[in-house]
C-alpha cells in the first residue's frame, strides 16, 4: 500500500491486469519406478508415538522429582521417599496383605459399578423412547448428581446396615447418575440420518437402542463409563476411610486409614499408591483397549 | 433409450394419491406439499425435481415411511405405507448414513439381518455379490471412515440394492459429491438399473441430472409443493447431455419450474440466475 509499484505506469491509474497468452503443452507421464511413494518414520519418530513410552517417560519424570524432594525434606513421617514407599508397597504386595485388601473393595465395587450401568442404561432407554422418560431423567439427574455419595452414606448405613449393602447403594449412586447423562447426550448427538437408516431397516424398540444408538453413542457412553468408574474408587476409598471396615475385612480405604492411626506413613503411601496403579491399570488395559476396538478403529473418536 | 413401451398401462406400482404433507415448527404448522397425484410405474426411474423448498425431499420421506400425509394417501402395490420398512429402502445425501462401527460387508449384511429377511450365511453371499457389482469387492473389510465420499454412497445403493426393495428411494444421493465423482456414480446407477431393472424415485435439484437419470420427471413447484407437469425423459443419457434438444428440453424445464414469461429468448446469464436467487 505504501510503496507502489515501480513498474506501474503513472498514467494507468489501478490498471486491471491482463495475463500474458501462454503456449500450451502436453505431456506423457513415464512411470516412476525408482520413486517409492511411502517411506517408513525415522526409529526414533516412531518410538515416540508409542504412548505407553511417552506415558512411562512422565511417570519417571514424576518419581524423581518425589524422591528429590522426599530427601530434600528427610522426615519419613511426613514424606517417605519414593524408595520407602516402593518397599513398602512390595513388601504389602508379597504378603499378600494388600492384595487381599485391593481384592475386597474391587468386589464392592464392581457390583456397585455393573448395577450403576445397569440402571443408568435402563433410565436412558426409558429417556430416548418417551417424553416422561426424558422428564424423568432430567428431574433424577439435577436432584441427585449434585450430592455427594459420602453425603448419603449415614442414610444407607440406616438403611441396608453395616454391610457391603450400603456400600453397593453409594456407589451405585456415584456412577449412576454421570453415566446417565453421558449417554443420554451421546444418543442425543447420533445424526438424525443414521436414526432414519435404522428404522429404514425396520428396527424398533429395544432393538433399535441396541443396534443403532448404543454403538453411535459409545465415544459418550465409554467416556461415562470413565467418569463412573473414577467417581466410583473416590467414592469407595472414602466411604472405608470414613465410615471404616464394613462387615469385618475393610478394603483399601480401610488399610490406608488404619495405617495413618499407626503412623506408618509409608504404608499409608503404599496404599495410596496402589490406588493410583490399579486406576492406571484399568485405564490402560480396559479402556484403552476398549478404545481401540471400537471408537479408534471405527473413526469416531481420535 | 432403454424404457420399454408399456402393454396398455399396467396398475401402477407405486402411487401417490392426493398427499399433502405438513411439518410442524415451534410457531406454526407449515405445507411442505399440497394434494400431490403421481403414478410410478414398476421398473420407471421416476425423478422428483424441484427447487429447494417445493417439498420433494419431505415426500420422499413420506414414501419411505417417515412422515404420515395430513391428507391422501401413498399406496404401495395398493397397500397404504405406515411407517418406515425395508420393503422401501432410502439412499440419503448424507455420509454418515453408514453405521461407522460396522465394515463395509457388515453394513450391507445389516439391513438383511435387521429385517430377518436372510440368515448370516446368504447375507454375507448376497452383500458379497452385490458389492463385486458396485465395484467395492475389495473393500470388503473396510470401515467407512476408510472410504471417500463417492465410495460411501456406493455402499449406501449396494446396501440397498442387497435388499431388493419394490421400490429404491435416492435422496439427492449424489449432491454431496464432486462433479466428476458424481458424472460417474450417474452413469453406474443407469448401469446397475440396466442390469437389475429395479424401481427408483430419485429426488434431484439439478436439471441435468433429472434429465439423465430419469425416464420420467415430476416437476414440482415450491411453495407449497405441488405438481407442476410431468416430462418424459427416457430419450436422454450421459451422452446426449450436450445434444441441441438436450439443451431444449433442459431449458423447458427451467421455465416450467421458474414460472417465466413463455420462452421466447434463448438463455441470457441474467434471467437465468435471478430466479435462482429467488427460489432460494
Amino acid at each position: 500500500m505504501s510503496t507502489p509499484p515501480t513498474s506501474l505506469p503513472a498514467s494507468l491509474p489501478a490498471s486491471l491486469p491482463t495475463p500474458p497468452v501462454r503456449p500450451e503443452y502436453e505431456r506423457t507421464l513415464p512411470p516412476l519406478p525408482g520413486l517409492s511413494l511411502a517411506r517408513p518414520l525415522p526409529l526414533a519418530a516412531r518410538a515416540w508415538q508409542q504412548p505407553g513410552l511417552r506415558r512411562g517417560l512422565i511417570l519417571l519424570l514424576l518419581a524423581v522429582l518425589w524422591e528429590l524432594l522426599a530427601r530434600w525434606q528427610d522426615n519419613d513421617l511426613l514424606l517417605p521417599t519414593f524408595g520407602a514407599t516402593a518397599r513398602a508397597l512390595v513388601e504389602g504386595l508379597l504378603s499378600g496383605e494388600l492384595l487381599q485388601r485391593a481384592q475386597l473393595s474391587l468386589a464392592v465395587l464392581l457390583k456397585g459399578y455393573l448395577a450403576g450401568m445397569a440402571l443408568a442404561l435402563g433410565l436412558t432407554t426409558l429417556a430416548v423412547s418417551t417424553q416422561f422418560g426424558r422428564d424423568l431423567l432430567a428431574t433424577l439427574t439435577a436432584m441427585f448428581n449434585p450430592l455427594p455419595a459420602i453425603a448419603l452414606l449415614p442414610l444407607a448405613l440406616l438403611w441396608f446396615g453395616l454391610g457391603q449393602g450400603s456400600l453397593v447403594f453409594v456407589l451405585i449412586h456415584s456412577v449412576l447418575w454421570p453415566l446417565a447423562l453421558n449417554t443420554y447426550a451421546g444418543f442425543q448427538a447420533v445424526p438424525e440420518t443414521l436414526r432414519m437408516a435404522g428404522r429404514n431397516y425396520g428396527l424398533t424398540g429395544i432393538r433399535y437402542v441396541v443396534q443403532i444408538l448404543i454403538p453411535a453413542a459409545l465415544p459418550a457412553i465409554l467416556s461415562g463409563l470413565k467418569i463412573g468408574w473414577a467417581f466410583a474408587w473416590r467414592t469407595l476409598i472414602a466411604a472405608e476411610l470414613v465410615f471404616g471396615a464394613t462387615s469385618g475385612k475393610g478394603g483399601l480405604g480401610w488399610y490406608i486409614f488404619q495405617n495413618r492411626n499407626e503412623l506408618y506413613t509409608d504404608k499409608v503411601f503404599a496404599g495410596l499408591a496402589l490406588v493410583i496403579v490399579i486406576g492406571l491399570l484399568v485405564e490402560s488395559l480396559v479402556f484403552s483397549n476398549l478404545e481401540r476396538v471400537t471408537v479408534r478403529r471405527w473413526g469416531v473418536q481420535r | 433409450m432403454p424404457d420399454t413401451p408399456r402393454p396398455a398401462q399396467p396398475a401402477p406400482w407405486l402411487q401417490i394419491d392426493g398427499v399433502s404433507l405438513e411439518y410442524r415448527s415451534p410457531q406454526r404448522v407449515v405445507r411442505a406439499t399440497h394434494q400431490i397425484s403421481l403414478d410410478v410405474h414398476q421398473g420407471d426411474r421416476f425423478v422428483l425435481l424441484g427447487a429447494s423448498g417445493c417439498g420433494k425431499s419431505t415426500l420422499l420421506k413420506a414414501i419411505a415411511g417417515f412422515i404420515t400425509p395430513t391428507e391422501g394417501e401413498i399406496r404401495l402395490q395398493g397397500q397404504p405405507v405406515r411407517g418406515p420398512g425395508p420393503d422401501r429402502m432410502v439412499v440419503f445425501q448424507e455420509f454418515d448414513q453408514l453405521p461407522p462401527w460396522k465394515t463395509v460387508l457388515a453394513n450391507v449384511m445389516f439391513p438383511l439381518l435387521a429385517s430377518r429377511r436372510l440368515g448370516k450365511a446368504e447375507a454375507r453371499e448376497r452383500a458379497l455379490d452385490v458389492l463385486d457389482k458396485v465395484g467395492l469387492a475389495s473393500f470388503a473389510h473396510v470401515y467407512p471412515h476408510q472410504l471417500s465420499g463417492g465410495m460411501k454412497q456406493r455402499v449406501a445403493i449396494a446396501r440397498a440394492l442387497a435388499m431388493q426393495p419394490q421400490v429404491l428411494l435416492m435422496d439427492e444421493p449424489f449432491a454431496a459429491l464432486d462433479a466428476l465423482t458424481r458424472r460417474k456414480m450417474q452413469e453406474e446407477l443407469l448401469a446397475l438399473w440396466d442390469a437389475l431393472r429395479f424401481t427408483l424415485v430419485f429426488v434431484t435439484h439439478s436439471i441435468e441430472e433429472a434429465l439423465v437419470v430419469g425416464n420420467r420427471i415430476g416437476l414440482l413447484s415450491p411453495h407449497p409443493g405441488r405438481v407442476r407437469a410431468e416430462i418424459n425423459s427416457h430419450a436422454w443419457d450421459l451422452h446426449s447431455a450436450g445434444s441441441p434438444d438436450f439443451q431444449a428440453a433442459a431449458q423447458r424445464i427451467h421455465h416450467l419450474l421458474f414460472e417465466e414469461a413463455p420462452a421466447e429468448s434463448p438463455p441470457t446469464p441474467a434471467p437465468q440466475l435471478a430466479p435462482w436467487k429467488n427460489a432460494a
